[in-house]
């Protein structure tokens, strides 16, 4: 692979202490960020893909929440060997991250510049004059109308969009290497889905900065995405460019996601694929293959042992016992 | 705003009419004949009529009614049944001494409590908070009565550090409120400091604090900034409502310290059938709670851009 690796998460192990045991709800994952490239994480909700982002981003809550092992390598140095204090020095200013909710992620009583402001004055030596123009200048990027205006402002009086700009436009403020979208587009209209994808293709080719794309809509993967992982029940299940998955899907799991996706060929009375069945709880994980349950190809030996991860060209892997012993036929 | 406020005053008086209402119809109807307590069961009906048209009690029961509309209207309550004093100056008098007692513990109670509920949500979940709220369980578990009594003992008997009890005008009151107002601030921390931590932690979850850590602010800033400021909210609500109480000043306290504040003398007027002082102080309370209702609510303006007052 010629392309830099930014980020490089290697065996990562993330478990939970609840009231009803312990759960691991990321399992040994694995997986590169190249510098400039997306990488989307797709799955369903409970996959892990959040907690793995939370995890980079050194947020892993104290009490309950550990990680057990691996490491997250950025830059060459592994970040869970950081202190408190480095950690928070690197977030929001190498590392940044935009969350779901655009309507809870800002807080209600301060004003939009205020907080676009709190980067600088966390992260630069900057007056408060000079943090005020560049938080300007961040709106203006983002596409904000009246981005003097808005500065005034307070989230409520924002759209839900607007919103998505401005957090987009906070957590890029300092020029960040790496940036964690956790389904920035979810909660808002397709409309305005879009149009924010657009706005975060652009910055991203403008700043070079990588993104981790945390989703589990494959259409907003298609359309961003240079290299994929999908995640099921905490394991890295397929992985490969967006081509490898979108063209050639290894993993029943995938193949399952792409044909639950209406098609525009297809006739009007065809019902969609859903798969069947639900990811089971992470209190109760099945032997063996954690999907196997769902999965029309099972055999007996998908309940013995988990597959491990397997190569089938130099970007695509996928793990599953039939789908190896097929393409080895 | 002004017009906000405008509305909300007019609001108010339909509400005191009720009040009103309802206090010269329980005054009326229910508890004994004031004249009774004040002759005894041996006067002469003679003596009984006199008393009666003095005090007005022979006149229709609607005259009666408005001359209390306009007692309340004009601040002016008459005079006590007991000691013919103006009640304006009783209460006034009550005021200053209860306000005393009970407005500075206040103060410190609400400051010292939140920086505690602050701390204490820092360190959430660890030893020293499970400790913290075994402890403040137990001191509220406990009675106010039995405080009293321990810290009068202890601090005020065995140590002589203050005045078992009395009261003297002007500055020299001050270290007969000391010990009282230790008390009342002792008393609030327990539930106080747990309502506070609540507060605190309800917004420790929400997303935005997520947000402010993302970007690299440090725990202290996220709890200062972030978090005190929308938790103003309902601290504001907790506590402004309080503020008209403070001149009732702590019943308790007054009493168990010979402190002749309002507490004392609602007491007193209880025991001796003072009509005018009770009506005259629930009035003042009433209006004392529709007042800083509405300031809590101009408040929220002011903490929360989200509140438009229009």
């Amino acid at each position: 692979m010629a392309q830099e690796v930014l980020l490089n998460v290697e065996n990562l192990v993330v478990s939970f202490d609840t009231d009803r045991g312990k759960i691991t709800p990321v399992n040994g994952v694995s997986f590169q960020v190249k510098r400039g490239k997306t990488l989307a994480i797709v799955g369903e909700s409970g996959c892990g893909k959040s907690v793995t982002s939370l995890s980079i981003m050194g947020l892993i809550p104290g009490a309950n929440g550990k990680i057990e092992g691996g490491a997250i390598e950025y830059d060459g140095q592994d970040l869970l060997k950081f202190s408190g204090t480095q950690m928070r020095k690197l977030r929001g200013d190498k590392i940044a991250m935009i969350f779901q909710e655009p309507m809870t992620a800002l807080n209600p009583v301060y004003t939009i510049g205020n907080q676009i402001m709190e980067v600088y004055k966390l992260h630069r030596e900057m007056s408060k004059k000079e943090a005020f123009d560049h938080a300007l200048a961040m709106l203006e990027k983002v596409k904000i109308p009246d981005p003097k205006q808005r500065m005034r402002e307070y989230p409520h009086q924002l759209s839900g969009g607007m919103r998505q700009r401005v957090m987009i436009a906070m957590s890029l403020a300092c020029n960040p290497d790496v940036l964690i979208a956790d389904e920035p587009t979810t909660a808002l209209d397709v409309t305005i889905q879009a149009q924010v994808l657009d706005l975060m293709k652009d910055l991203q080719t403008d700043l070079g900065t990588s993104v981790i794309f945390i989703t589990h809509d494959l259409g907003v993967v298609a359309e961003v995405a240079d290299d994929v992982v999908v995640m099921y029940a905490g394991d890295i299940i397929e992985r490969g460019t967006v081509f490898d998955i979108f063209k050639d899907p290894k993993h029943p799991y995938t193949q399952g996601l792409l044909d639950s996706l209406p098609k525009s060929s297809d006739t009007k009375n065809e019902e969609l694929q859903a798969i069947k069945g639900m990811v089971p709880s992470l209190f109760d994980l099945p032997q063996g293959c954690r999907f196997k349950d769902r999965c029309a190809l099972a055999e007996e030996a998908c309940g013995e042992s988990s597959p491990e991860l397997e190569k089938f060209s130099d970007t695509h892997e996928a793990a599953c016992f039939v789908t190896s012993r097929n393409n080895a036929a | 705003m002004v017009g906000y406020i405008i509305r909300r005053l007019l609001y108010m008086i339909p509400i005191l009419l009720g009040v009103a209402l309802l206090v010269f119809t329980l005054f009326t109807t229910v508890g004994e004949d004031p004249v009774r307590i004040a002759l005894g069961n041996h006067a002469s009906p003679e003596a009984i009529t006199e008393l009666r048209s003095k005090w007005g009690l022979n006149q229709p029961l609607h005259l009666q009614f408005l001359d209390f509309l306009k007692q309340i209207i004009t601040f002016d309550y008459g005079r006590s049944f007991n000691t013919g004093e103006k009640l304006s100056a009783l209460f006034a008098q009550g005021a200053l001494v209860s306000l005393s007692l009970t407005l500075p513990p206040f103060l410190l109670a609400v400051m010292l409590n939140v920086s505690m509920a602050l701390v204490v949500a820092y360190y959430r979940g660890s030893i020293f908070d499970r400790f913290a709220t075994a402890f403040f369980i137990m001191a509220m578990s406990i009675s106010y009565l039995v405080y009293i009594i321990a810290f009068q003992y202890i601090l005020a008997f065995q140590f002589d550090l203050f005045p078992i009890n009395g009261y003297e005008a002007g500055f020299r009151a001050i270290p007969y409120l000391v010990l009282p107002g230790i008390i009342i601030i002792f008393v609030s921390m327990g539930p106080d400091v747990r309502m506070y931590r609540t507060v605190f932690l309800d917004e420790i979850k929400s997303d935005y604090v997520r947000t402010a850590r993302s970007k690299g602010a440090a725990e202290p800033r996220v709890l200062f900034k972030h978090i005190l400021k929308n938790a103003m909210i309902p601290i504001l609500t907790y506590t402004v409502v309080a503020i008209p109480f403070l001149v009732l000043g702590a019943f308790l306290m007054e009493r168990f310290f010979s402190i002749p504040g309002i507490g004392d003398l609602m007491i007193n007027a209880i025991n001796t059938g003072d009509f005018p002082v009770l009506k005259g102080l629930t009035m003042y309370i009433a209006i004392g709670y529709s007042i800083f209702n509405l300031i809590t609510d101009i408040l929220y303006a002011y903490v929360d851009p989200r509140v438009k007052l229009d």
